[in-house]
Protein backbone atom coordinates (compact mmCIF):
# COMPACT_ATOMS: atom_id res chain seq x y z
CA UNK A 1 0.00 0.00 0.00
CA UNK A 2 2.81 2.42 0.92
CA UNK A 3 6.48 2.15 0.02
CA UNK A 4 9.42 4.37 0.98
CA UNK A 5 12.64 3.96 -1.01
CA UNK A 6 15.82 5.78 0.04
CA UNK A 7 13.76 8.61 1.45
CA UNK A 8 15.59 11.48 3.11
CA UNK A 9 14.24 14.66 4.66
CA UNK A 10 15.92 17.86 5.74
CA UNK A 11 14.42 21.18 6.80
CA UNK A 12 16.06 24.02 4.89
CA UNK A 13 19.85 23.86 4.78
CA UNK A 14 20.08 21.82 8.03
CA UNK A 15 21.18 18.19 8.41
CA UNK A 16 18.92 15.33 7.33
CA UNK A 17 16.41 14.52 10.07
CA UNK A 18 15.37 11.32 8.27
CA UNK A 19 17.89 9.26 6.30
CA UNK A 20 17.64 6.38 3.86
CA UNK A 21 14.18 5.21 4.87
CA UNK A 22 13.31 1.93 3.19
CA UNK A 23 10.13 0.30 4.37
CA UNK A 24 6.57 -0.49 3.43
CA UNK A 25 3.17 -0.47 5.09
CA UNK A 26 0.79 -3.16 3.96
CA UNK A 27 -2.96 -2.95 3.92
CA UNK A 28 -4.70 -4.17 7.11
CA UNK A 29 -1.36 -4.05 9.00
CA UNK A 30 -0.76 -2.70 12.49
CA UNK A 31 2.47 -1.08 13.60
CA UNK A 32 3.92 1.13 16.26
CA UNK A 33 6.30 3.90 15.26
CA UNK A 34 8.60 4.67 18.10
CA UNK A 35 11.88 6.27 19.02
CA UNK A 36 13.19 8.92 21.38
CA UNK A 37 11.80 12.45 21.37
CA UNK A 38 13.12 14.39 18.39
CA UNK A 39 13.90 11.21 16.44
CA UNK A 40 11.59 12.34 13.62
CA UNK A 41 8.35 10.45 14.35
CA UNK A 42 6.13 13.43 13.61
CA UNK A 43 8.13 14.24 10.47
CA UNK A 44 7.66 10.68 9.23
CA UNK A 45 3.91 10.88 9.98
CA UNK A 46 3.74 14.14 8.03
CA UNK A 47 5.47 12.44 5.10
CA UNK A 48 2.88 9.66 5.33
CA UNK A 49 0.09 12.27 5.42
CA UNK A 50 1.56 13.99 2.34
CA UNK A 51 1.90 17.24 4.22
CA UNK A 52 5.67 17.24 3.68
CA UNK A 53 7.69 16.45 0.59
CA UNK A 54 10.85 14.37 0.98
CA UNK A 55 14.15 15.96 0.08
CA UNK A 56 15.12 12.80 -1.78
CA UNK A 57 13.90 9.31 -2.47
CA UNK A 58 10.65 7.85 -3.66
CA UNK A 59 7.37 7.57 -1.80
CA UNK A 60 4.75 5.46 -3.45
CA UNK A 61 1.25 5.48 -1.97
CA UNK A 62 -1.76 3.56 -3.21
CA UNK A 63 0.11 2.79 -6.45
CA UNK A 64 0.93 6.46 -7.10
CA UNK A 65 4.32 8.15 -7.12
CA UNK A 66 3.65 11.07 -4.78
CA UNK A 67 6.39 13.21 -6.36
CA UNK A 68 4.49 13.62 -9.60
CA UNK A 69 1.03 14.08 -8.13
CA UNK A 70 -0.86 17.35 -8.63
CA UNK A 71 -2.15 19.24 -5.59
CA UNK A 72 -5.63 17.85 -6.15
CA UNK A 73 -4.13 14.40 -6.58
CA UNK A 74 -2.39 14.72 -3.21
CA UNK A 75 -5.67 15.91 -1.63
CA UNK A 76 -7.43 12.86 -3.07
CA UNK A 77 -4.79 10.52 -1.59
CA UNK A 78 -5.07 12.35 1.76
CA UNK A 79 -8.77 11.40 1.81
CA UNK A 80 -7.70 7.77 2.06
CA UNK A 81 -5.67 8.53 5.18
CA UNK A 82 -7.03 9.42 8.61
CA UNK A 83 -4.85 11.35 11.02
CA UNK A 84 -5.19 11.68 14.79
CA UNK A 85 -3.13 14.66 15.92
CA UNK A 86 -1.41 14.82 19.27
CA UNK A 87 -3.16 18.14 19.94
CA UNK A 88 -6.47 16.83 18.48
CA UNK A 89 -7.00 19.84 16.15
CA UNK A 90 -10.74 19.95 16.65
CA UNK A 91 -12.41 23.16 15.43
CA UNK A 92 -13.73 25.02 18.46
CA UNK A 93 -16.69 26.64 16.67
CA UNK A 94 -18.10 23.30 15.58
CA UNK A 95 -19.88 20.72 17.72
CA UNK A 96 -18.41 17.26 18.24
CA UNK A 97 -20.85 15.96 15.62
CA UNK A 98 -19.80 18.61 13.09
CA UNK A 99 -16.11 18.04 13.75
CA UNK A 100 -16.47 14.33 13.16
CA UNK A 101 -18.58 14.90 10.04
CA UNK A 102 -16.10 17.39 8.55
CA UNK A 103 -14.24 14.93 6.25
CA UNK A 104 -17.58 13.83 4.75
CA UNK A 105 -18.64 17.44 4.30
CA UNK A 106 -15.36 18.15 2.52
CA UNK A 107 -16.15 15.22 0.21
CA UNK A 108 -19.34 17.09 -0.76
CA UNK A 109 -21.72 14.55 0.79
CA UNK A 110 -25.20 15.59 1.79
CA UNK A 111 -25.79 15.83 5.55
CA UNK A 112 -28.93 13.73 5.34
CA UNK A 113 -26.85 10.89 3.87
CA UNK A 114 -24.16 10.82 6.55
CA UNK A 115 -26.04 11.87 9.68
CA UNK A 116 -26.91 8.33 10.83
CA UNK A 117 -23.38 7.11 10.11
CA UNK A 118 -21.76 9.89 12.15
CA UNK A 119 -24.17 9.40 15.05
CA UNK A 120 -23.48 5.66 15.00
CA UNK A 121 -19.71 6.21 15.11
CA UNK A 122 -20.04 8.75 17.92
CA UNK A 123 -22.02 6.20 19.91
CA UNK A 124 -19.38 3.58 19.19
CA UNK A 125 -16.63 5.77 20.64
CA UNK A 126 -18.86 6.68 23.57
CA UNK A 127 -19.66 10.26 22.59
CA UNK A 128 -23.35 9.69 21.88
CA UNK A 129 -24.38 12.15 24.56
CA UNK A 130 -21.71 14.71 23.67
CA UNK A 131 -22.64 15.22 20.03
CA UNK A 132 -23.85 18.79 20.48
CA UNK A 133 -20.99 19.79 22.78
CA UNK A 134 -18.26 22.17 21.62
CA UNK A 135 -14.64 20.96 21.97
CA UNK A 136 -13.69 23.49 24.69
CA UNK A 137 -16.08 21.75 27.11
CA UNK A 138 -14.92 18.21 26.27
CA UNK A 139 -12.45 16.36 28.53
CA UNK A 140 -9.08 15.29 27.16
CA UNK A 141 -10.28 11.74 26.64
CA UNK A 142 -13.44 12.91 24.88
CA UNK A 143 -11.42 15.16 22.60
CA UNK A 144 -9.12 12.26 21.79
CA UNK A 145 -12.05 10.01 20.91
CA UNK A 146 -13.66 12.77 18.81
CA UNK A 147 -10.35 13.19 16.97
CA UNK A 148 -10.19 9.43 16.36
CA UNK A 149 -13.81 9.40 15.14
CA UNK A 150 -13.04 12.24 12.72
CA UNK A 151 -10.01 10.34 11.45
CA UNK A 152 -11.99 7.18 10.67
CA UNK A 153 -15.40 8.52 9.61
CA UNK A 154 -14.51 8.53 5.89
CA UNK A 155 -13.32 4.89 6.22
CA UNK A 156 -9.65 5.53 5.45
CA UNK A 157 -7.34 2.73 4.35
CA UNK A 158 -4.58 4.06 6.61
CA UNK A 159 -4.92 5.53 10.09
CA UNK A 160 -2.05 7.57 11.53
CA UNK A 161 -2.04 8.51 15.21
CA UNK A 162 0.53 10.82 16.77
CA UNK A 163 1.04 10.06 20.47
CA UNK A 164 -2.67 9.21 20.93
CA UNK A 165 -2.14 8.22 24.57
CA UNK A 166 0.22 11.05 25.44
CA UNK A 167 -2.39 13.15 27.19
CA UNK A 168 -4.51 10.46 28.87
CA UNK A 169 -4.17 8.22 31.91
CA UNK A 170 -2.96 4.59 31.43
CA UNK A 171 -6.48 3.18 31.74
CA UNK A 172 -7.84 5.39 29.01
CA UNK A 173 -4.68 4.70 27.00
CA UNK A 174 -5.49 0.99 27.03
CA UNK A 175 -9.06 1.65 25.95
CA UNK A 176 -7.86 3.80 23.07
CA UNK A 177 -5.42 1.06 22.03
CA UNK A 178 -8.31 -1.41 21.95
CA UNK A 179 -10.22 1.03 19.80
CA UNK A 180 -7.32 1.14 17.31
CA UNK A 181 -7.09 -2.66 17.36
CA UNK A 182 -10.81 -2.93 16.57
CA UNK A 183 -10.42 -0.46 13.72
CA UNK A 184 -7.50 -2.51 12.40
CA UNK A 185 -9.58 -5.67 12.60
CA UNK A 186 -12.21 -3.96 10.50
CA UNK A 187 -9.62 -3.47 7.73
CA UNK A 188 -7.78 -0.23 8.35
CA UNK A 189 -3.97 -0.22 8.40
CA UNK A 190 -2.81 1.52 11.57
CA UNK A 191 0.38 3.39 12.43
CA UNK A 192 0.62 4.61 16.04
CA UNK A 193 3.51 6.91 16.85
CA UNK A 194 4.36 6.60 20.53
CA UNK A 195 7.23 6.40 22.97
CA UNK A 196 5.00 4.70 25.54
CA UNK A 197 6.75 1.33 26.02
CA UNK A 198 3.95 0.06 28.29
CA UNK A 199 1.40 0.71 25.57
CA UNK A 200 3.46 -1.19 22.98
CA UNK A 201 3.85 -4.10 25.37
CA UNK A 202 0.05 -4.35 25.48
CA UNK A 203 -0.16 -5.54 21.90
CA UNK A 204 2.18 -7.65 19.86
CA UNK A 205 2.64 -5.70 16.65
CA UNK A 206 5.30 -4.68 14.18
CA UNK A 207 7.59 -1.94 15.46
CA UNK A 208 9.20 0.78 13.39
CA UNK A 209 11.96 2.30 15.49
CA UNK A 210 13.51 5.62 14.53
CA UNK A 211 16.97 6.29 15.83
CA UNK A 212 19.19 9.17 14.73
CA UNK A 213 17.13 9.64 11.59
CA UNK A 214 17.30 6.00 10.51
CA UNK A 215 14.46 3.50 10.68
CA UNK A 216 14.81 -0.03 12.06
CA UNK A 217 11.94 -2.38 11.43
CA UNK A 218 11.13 -5.21 13.88
CA UNK A 219 8.46 -7.47 12.41
CA UNK B 1 -15.77 -1.74 8.86
CA UNK B 2 -18.50 -2.53 11.26
CA UNK B 3 -19.34 0.12 13.74
CA UNK B 4 -22.70 -1.16 14.78
CA UNK B 5 -21.47 -2.98 17.89
CA UNK B 6 -19.60 -1.24 20.67
CA UNK B 7 -16.14 -2.67 21.31
CA UNK B 8 -16.74 -5.78 23.39
CA UNK B 9 -14.05 -5.35 25.93
CA UNK B 10 -14.88 -1.78 26.61
CA UNK B 11 -16.70 -0.93 29.75
CA UNK B 12 -17.99 2.42 30.81
CA UNK B 13 -17.88 5.25 29.91
CA UNK B 14 -18.23 4.02 26.34
CA UNK B 15 -20.82 1.31 26.91
CA UNK B 16 -24.45 1.88 27.56
CA UNK B 17 -24.40 5.35 26.05
CA UNK B 18 -26.63 5.76 23.08
CA UNK B 19 -27.72 8.85 21.30
CA UNK B 20 -31.32 9.47 22.12
CA UNK B 21 -33.58 9.71 19.07
CA UNK B 22 -34.66 13.16 20.19
CA UNK B 23 -31.04 14.36 20.30
CA UNK B 24 -30.46 13.01 16.82
CA UNK B 25 -33.49 14.84 15.53
CA UNK B 26 -32.55 18.09 17.22
CA UNK B 27 -28.98 18.27 16.01
CA UNK B 28 -28.46 21.88 15.01
CA UNK B 29 -28.01 22.84 11.39
CA UNK B 30 -24.39 22.45 10.32
CA UNK B 31 -22.25 25.36 11.43
CA UNK B 32 -20.42 27.19 8.66
CA UNK B 33 -16.89 25.89 8.13
CA UNK B 34 -15.58 29.43 8.59
CA UNK B 35 -17.08 30.92 11.79
CA UNK B 36 -19.37 33.85 11.02
CA UNK B 37 -19.12 35.97 14.14
CA UNK B 38 -15.50 36.18 15.12
CA UNK B 39 -13.89 39.25 16.69
CA UNK B 40 -11.43 39.42 13.81
CA UNK B 41 -14.34 39.31 11.36
CA UNK B 42 -16.14 42.15 13.11
CA UNK B 43 -12.96 44.23 13.18
CA UNK B 44 -12.49 43.61 9.47
CA UNK B 45 -16.08 44.71 8.75
CA UNK B 46 -15.42 47.91 10.72
CA UNK B 47 -12.18 48.61 8.82
CA UNK B 48 -13.88 48.02 5.46
CA UNK B 49 -16.84 50.21 6.50
CA UNK B 50 -14.64 53.11 7.61
CA UNK B 51 -12.33 52.93 4.61
CA UNK B 52 -15.25 52.66 2.14
CA UNK B 53 -16.86 55.67 3.81
CA UNK B 54 -13.67 57.73 3.48
CA UNK B 55 -13.12 56.61 -0.12
CA UNK B 56 -16.75 57.43 -0.98
CA UNK B 57 -16.51 60.88 0.60
CA UNK B 58 -13.30 61.52 -1.32
CA UNK B 59 -14.89 60.32 -4.55
CA UNK B 60 -17.90 62.59 -4.01
CA UNK B 61 -15.70 65.56 -3.13
CA UNK B 62 -13.47 64.99 -6.16
CA UNK B 63 -16.53 64.76 -8.41
CA UNK B 64 -17.90 68.00 -6.92
CA UNK B 65 -14.60 69.79 -7.51
CA UNK B 66 -14.47 68.57 -11.11
CA UNK B 67 -18.09 69.57 -11.67
CA UNK B 68 -17.71 73.00 -10.02
CA UNK B 69 -14.51 73.73 -11.95
CA UNK B 70 -16.21 72.84 -15.23
CA UNK B 71 -19.20 75.03 -14.31
CA UNK B 72 -16.95 78.02 -13.57
CA UNK B 73 -15.20 77.63 -16.90
CA UNK B 74 -18.43 77.27 -18.81
CA UNK B 75 -20.09 80.25 -17.10
CA UNK B 76 -17.17 82.63 -17.56
CA UNK B 77 -16.51 81.43 -21.07
CA UNK B 78 -20.09 82.21 -22.12
CA UNK B 79 -19.81 85.90 -21.40
CA UNK B 80 -17.80 88.71 -23.06
CA UNK B 81 -17.82 92.43 -22.28
CA UNK B 82 -17.62 95.47 -24.52
CA UNK B 83 -16.47 98.67 -22.96
CA UNK B 84 -17.34 101.98 -24.63
CA UNK B 85 -15.20 104.86 -23.40
CA UNK B 86 -16.50 108.42 -23.35
CA UNK B 87 -14.50 110.58 -25.73
CA UNK B 88 -14.94 114.27 -26.29
CA UNK B 89 -16.76 114.97 -29.53
CA UNK B 90 -18.57 111.67 -29.66
CA UNK B 91 -22.02 110.72 -28.43
CA UNK B 92 -21.51 107.80 -26.07
CA UNK B 93 -25.18 106.73 -26.25
CA UNK B 94 -24.97 106.54 -30.05
CA UNK B 95 -21.71 104.60 -29.79
CA UNK B 96 -23.31 102.15 -27.36
CA UNK B 97 -26.28 101.63 -29.70
CA UNK B 98 -23.97 101.03 -32.65
CA UNK B 99 -21.87 98.58 -30.68
CA UNK B 100 -25.02 96.74 -29.58
CA UNK B 101 -26.28 96.48 -33.18
CA UNK B 102 -22.95 95.22 -34.46
CA UNK B 103 -22.65 92.68 -31.69
CA UNK B 104 -26.22 91.42 -32.07
CA UNK B 105 -25.48 90.67 -35.71
CA UNK B 106 -22.52 88.46 -34.78
CA UNK B 107 -22.97 84.70 -34.88
CA UNK B 108 -23.30 82.82 -31.57
CA UNK B 109 -24.59 85.79 -29.60
CA UNK B 110 -27.82 85.16 -27.69
CA UNK B 111 -28.15 88.29 -25.59
CA UNK B 112 -26.67 91.77 -25.63
CA UNK B 113 -27.41 93.96 -22.65
CA UNK B 114 -25.96 97.46 -22.46
CA UNK B 115 -25.65 98.88 -18.97
CA UNK B 116 -27.55 102.17 -18.64
CA UNK B 117 -25.82 105.27 -17.39
CA UNK B 118 -27.31 104.69 -13.95
CA UNK B 119 -26.18 101.05 -13.85
CA UNK B 120 -22.68 102.05 -14.91
CA UNK B 121 -22.66 104.71 -12.23
CA UNK B 122 -23.66 102.13 -9.64
CA UNK B 123 -20.64 100.05 -10.63
CA UNK B 124 -18.27 102.81 -9.53
CA UNK B 125 -20.34 103.74 -6.48
CA UNK B 126 -18.31 101.52 -4.09
CA UNK B 127 -15.19 103.54 -4.93
CA UNK B 128 -16.59 107.05 -5.46
CA UNK B 129 -19.57 107.02 -3.16
CA UNK B 130 -23.19 107.94 -3.86
CA UNK B 131 -24.67 111.32 -4.70
CA UNK B 132 -21.90 112.55 -6.97
CA UNK B 133 -22.65 114.42 -10.16
CA UNK B 134 -21.55 111.61 -12.41
CA UNK B 135 -22.42 113.51 -15.60
CA UNK B 136 -19.13 115.32 -15.26
CA UNK B 137 -17.11 112.14 -14.92
CA UNK B 138 -15.96 110.14 -17.94
CA UNK B 139 -17.47 106.84 -16.87
CA UNK B 140 -17.22 104.13 -19.51
CA UNK B 141 -20.31 102.09 -20.38
CA UNK B 142 -20.41 98.37 -20.40
CA UNK B 143 -22.24 96.02 -22.72
CA UNK B 144 -22.59 92.44 -21.46
CA UNK B 145 -22.77 89.90 -24.26
CA UNK B 146 -24.03 86.36 -23.58
CA UNK B 147 -22.92 83.64 -25.97
CA UNK B 148 -24.71 80.46 -26.92
CA UNK B 149 -23.44 77.33 -25.16
CA UNK B 150 -20.46 75.97 -27.02
CA UNK B 151 -20.39 78.91 -29.48
CA UNK B 152 -17.01 80.21 -30.60
CA UNK B 153 -17.79 83.60 -32.21
CA UNK B 154 -15.18 85.18 -34.46
CA UNK B 155 -13.90 87.74 -31.96
CA UNK B 156 -11.16 88.98 -34.33
CA UNK B 157 -13.56 90.13 -37.02
CA UNK B 158 -15.98 91.52 -34.41
CA UNK B 159 -13.11 93.55 -32.99
CA UNK B 160 -12.25 94.82 -36.48
CA UNK B 161 -15.82 95.92 -37.23
CA UNK B 162 -16.14 97.58 -33.82
CA UNK B 163 -12.81 99.37 -34.30
CA UNK B 164 -13.93 100.67 -37.68
CA UNK B 165 -17.41 101.84 -36.67
CA UNK B 166 -17.11 102.52 -32.94
CA UNK B 167 -13.45 103.31 -32.28
CA UNK B 168 -14.15 104.00 -28.61
CA UNK B 169 -15.35 100.43 -28.02
CA UNK B 170 -13.04 97.63 -26.88
CA UNK B 171 -14.00 93.99 -26.57
CA UNK B 172 -12.80 91.88 -23.67
CA UNK B 173 -13.37 88.17 -24.15
CA UNK B 174 -11.91 87.41 -20.66
CA UNK B 175 -9.28 85.22 -22.30
CA UNK B 176 -6.63 85.82 -19.66
CA UNK B 177 -9.12 85.27 -16.86
CA UNK B 178 -10.47 82.11 -18.49
CA UNK B 179 -6.97 80.78 -19.03
CA UNK B 180 -6.17 81.32 -15.38
CA UNK B 181 -9.48 79.78 -14.38
CA UNK B 182 -8.79 76.82 -16.63
CA UNK B 183 -5.38 76.32 -15.05
CA UNK B 184 -6.87 76.59 -11.57
CA UNK B 185 -9.72 74.22 -12.40
CA UNK B 186 -7.28 71.79 -14.00
CA UNK B 187 -5.12 71.89 -10.88
CA UNK B 188 -8.18 71.30 -8.70
CA UNK B 189 -9.20 68.32 -10.86
CA UNK B 190 -5.71 66.80 -10.83
CA UNK B 191 -5.46 67.33 -7.05
CA UNK B 192 -8.91 65.78 -6.52
CA UNK B 193 -8.10 62.74 -8.65
CA UNK B 194 -4.67 62.37 -6.98
CA UNK B 195 -6.23 62.44 -3.50
CA UNK B 196 -8.85 59.95 -4.66
CA UNK B 197 -6.21 57.59 -6.05
CA UNK B 198 -4.22 57.84 -2.80
CA UNK B 199 -7.28 57.21 -0.65
CA UNK B 200 -8.27 54.23 -2.81
CA UNK B 201 -4.72 52.84 -2.57
CA UNK B 202 -4.72 53.25 1.22
CA UNK B 203 -8.17 51.64 1.34
CA UNK B 204 -7.08 48.63 -0.70
CA UNK B 205 -3.92 48.22 1.40
CA UNK B 206 -5.64 48.56 4.76
CA UNK B 207 -8.46 46.21 3.74
CA UNK B 208 -5.89 43.71 2.47
CA UNK B 209 -3.90 43.83 5.72
CA UNK B 210 -7.04 43.69 7.86
CA UNK B 211 -8.16 40.63 5.86
CA UNK B 212 -4.79 38.99 6.41
CA UNK B 213 -5.08 39.74 10.12
CA UNK B 214 -8.54 38.18 10.25
CA UNK B 215 -7.25 35.21 8.28
CA UNK B 216 -4.43 34.59 10.75
CA UNK B 217 -7.04 33.62 13.33
CA UNK B 218 -8.42 31.09 10.85
CA UNK B 219 -5.15 29.32 10.11
CA UNK B 220 -6.08 26.23 12.20
CA UNK B 221 -9.23 25.84 10.08
CA UNK B 222 -7.19 25.97 6.87
CA UNK B 223 -4.81 23.34 8.26
CA UNK B 224 -7.54 20.97 9.42
CA UNK B 225 -9.40 21.23 6.12
CA UNK B 226 -6.14 20.53 4.31
CA UNK B 227 -5.38 17.47 6.45
CA UNK B 228 -8.84 15.95 6.05
CA UNK B 229 -8.40 15.99 2.29
CA UNK B 230 -9.98 19.23 1.13
CA UNK B 231 -8.67 20.49 -2.20
CA UNK B 232 -7.07 23.92 -2.26
CA UNK B 233 -9.96 25.31 -4.30
CA UNK B 234 -12.48 24.01 -1.72
CA UNK B 235 -10.59 25.68 1.15
CA UNK B 236 -10.07 28.93 -0.78
CA UNK B 237 -13.73 28.91 -1.86
CA UNK B 238 -14.98 28.62 1.72
CA UNK B 239 -12.93 31.60 2.86
CA UNK B 240 -13.52 33.64 -0.27
CA UNK B 241 -17.29 33.33 0.12
CA UNK B 242 -17.14 34.23 3.81
CA UNK B 243 -14.88 37.23 3.29
CA UNK B 244 -16.84 38.43 0.25
CA UNK B 245 -19.90 38.67 2.53
CA UNK B 246 -17.87 40.40 5.27
CA UNK B 247 -16.41 42.86 2.76
CA UNK B 248 -19.80 43.52 1.21
CA UNK B 249 -21.32 44.11 4.63
CA UNK B 250 -18.58 46.57 5.58
CA UNK B 251 -18.70 48.26 2.18
CA UNK B 252 -22.48 48.60 2.34
CA UNK B 253 -22.30 50.20 5.81
CA UNK B 254 -19.56 52.68 4.80
CA UNK B 255 -20.87 53.39 1.31
CA UNK B 256 -24.45 53.58 2.59
CA UNK B 257 -23.43 56.16 5.21
CA UNK B 258 -21.70 58.21 2.49
CA UNK B 259 -24.81 58.01 0.26
CA UNK B 260 -26.99 59.19 3.16
CA UNK B 261 -24.56 62.05 3.87
CA UNK B 262 -24.49 63.22 0.24
CA UNK B 263 -28.29 62.88 0.05
CA UNK B 264 -28.69 65.05 3.14
CA UNK B 265 -26.22 67.63 1.78
CA UNK B 266 -28.16 67.78 -1.45
CA UNK B 267 -31.46 68.17 0.40
CA UNK B 268 -30.01 70.91 2.62
CA UNK B 269 -28.64 72.66 -0.44
CA UNK B 270 -32.03 72.55 -2.15
CA UNK B 271 -33.64 73.89 1.02
CA UNK B 272 -31.15 76.78 1.24
CA UNK B 273 -31.45 77.73 -2.43
CA UNK B 274 -32.54 81.36 -2.73
CA UNK B 275 -31.01 82.41 0.57
CA UNK B 276 -27.89 84.56 0.54
CA UNK B 277 -25.72 81.89 2.12
CA UNK B 278 -27.12 79.19 -0.13
CA UNK B 279 -26.40 81.24 -3.23
CA UNK B 280 -22.81 81.87 -2.12
CA UNK B 281 -22.24 78.19 -1.49
CA UNK B 282 -23.83 77.36 -4.86
CA UNK B 283 -21.63 79.95 -6.57
CA UNK B 284 -18.51 78.42 -5.07
CA UNK B 285 -19.25 74.72 -5.09
CA UNK B 286 -21.97 74.37 -7.72
CA UNK B 287 -25.15 72.61 -6.63
CA UNK B 288 -23.40 70.34 -4.07
CA UNK B 289 -24.66 67.23 -5.82
CA UNK B 290 -22.52 64.29 -6.81
CA UNK B 291 -25.11 63.31 -9.41
CA UNK B 292 -26.09 59.86 -10.60
CA UNK B 293 -22.48 59.13 -11.58
CA UNK B 294 -21.36 59.88 -8.02
CA UNK B 295 -23.89 57.52 -6.48
CA UNK B 296 -23.02 54.83 -9.03
CA UNK B 297 -19.33 55.32 -8.20
CA UNK B 298 -20.07 54.73 -4.51
CA UNK B 299 -22.08 51.59 -5.29
CA UNK B 300 -19.19 50.44 -7.45
CA UNK B 301 -16.79 51.05 -4.58
CA UNK B 302 -18.92 48.89 -2.26
CA UNK B 303 -18.67 46.01 -4.75
CA UNK B 304 -14.96 46.75 -5.26
CA UNK B 305 -14.25 46.60 -1.51
CA UNK B 306 -16.07 43.26 -1.22
CA UNK B 307 -14.00 41.89 -4.13
CA UNK B 308 -10.73 43.20 -2.62
CA UNK B 309 -11.58 41.50 0.70
CA UNK B 310 -12.48 38.23 -1.01
CA UNK B 311 -9.38 38.29 -3.20
CA UNK B 312 -7.11 39.09 -0.24
CA UNK B 313 -8.57 36.16 1.73
CA UNK B 314 -8.10 33.78 -1.21
CA UNK B 315 -4.52 34.97 -1.66
CA UNK B 316 -3.81 34.46 2.06
CA UNK B 317 -5.38 30.98 2.05
CA UNK B 318 -3.28 30.00 -0.93
CA UNK B 319 -0.12 31.27 0.78
CA UNK B 320 -1.04 29.38 3.95
CA UNK B 321 -1.62 26.20 1.96
CA UNK B 322 1.71 26.68 0.17
CA UNK B 323 3.38 26.96 3.57
CA UNK B 324 1.65 23.81 4.91
CA UNK B 325 2.34 21.67 1.87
Amino acid sequence: MIRFENVGLRYGPGPEVLRDLNFGIDGHSFQFLTGPSGAGKTSLLRLLLLSLRPTRGLISMFDSDTAILSKDGRANLRRRIGMVFQDFRLLDHMTTYENVALPLRVLGKDEADYRAEVVELLQWVGLGERMAALPPVLSGGEKQRAAIARAVIARPQLLLADEPTGNVDPNLGQRLLRLFIELNKSGTAVVIATHDIALMDEYDARRLVLHEGRLHVYD
Amino acid sequence: MSMTEPVESMTEPWDGLAASPSLMRTLPAAAPIVPRNSIAGRSLTAVVAIMTFLASITTGAALMVVSAASDWQAEVGREVTIQVRPTPGRNIDADVRSAVEITRAAAGVVEVRPYTKEESARLVEPWLGAGLALDDLPIPRLIVVKLAAGARPDFASLRQVLAARVPTASLDDHRRWIDRMRTMAGTAIVAGVAVLVLVLAVTVLSVTFATRGAMAANRPIVEVLHYVGATDSFVAGQFQRHFLILGFKGGAIGGGAAIVLFGMTEAANAWLTGTAGGDQVAGLFGNLSIGVIGYLAILLQIVFMALVTAFASRHTVNRTLEAID
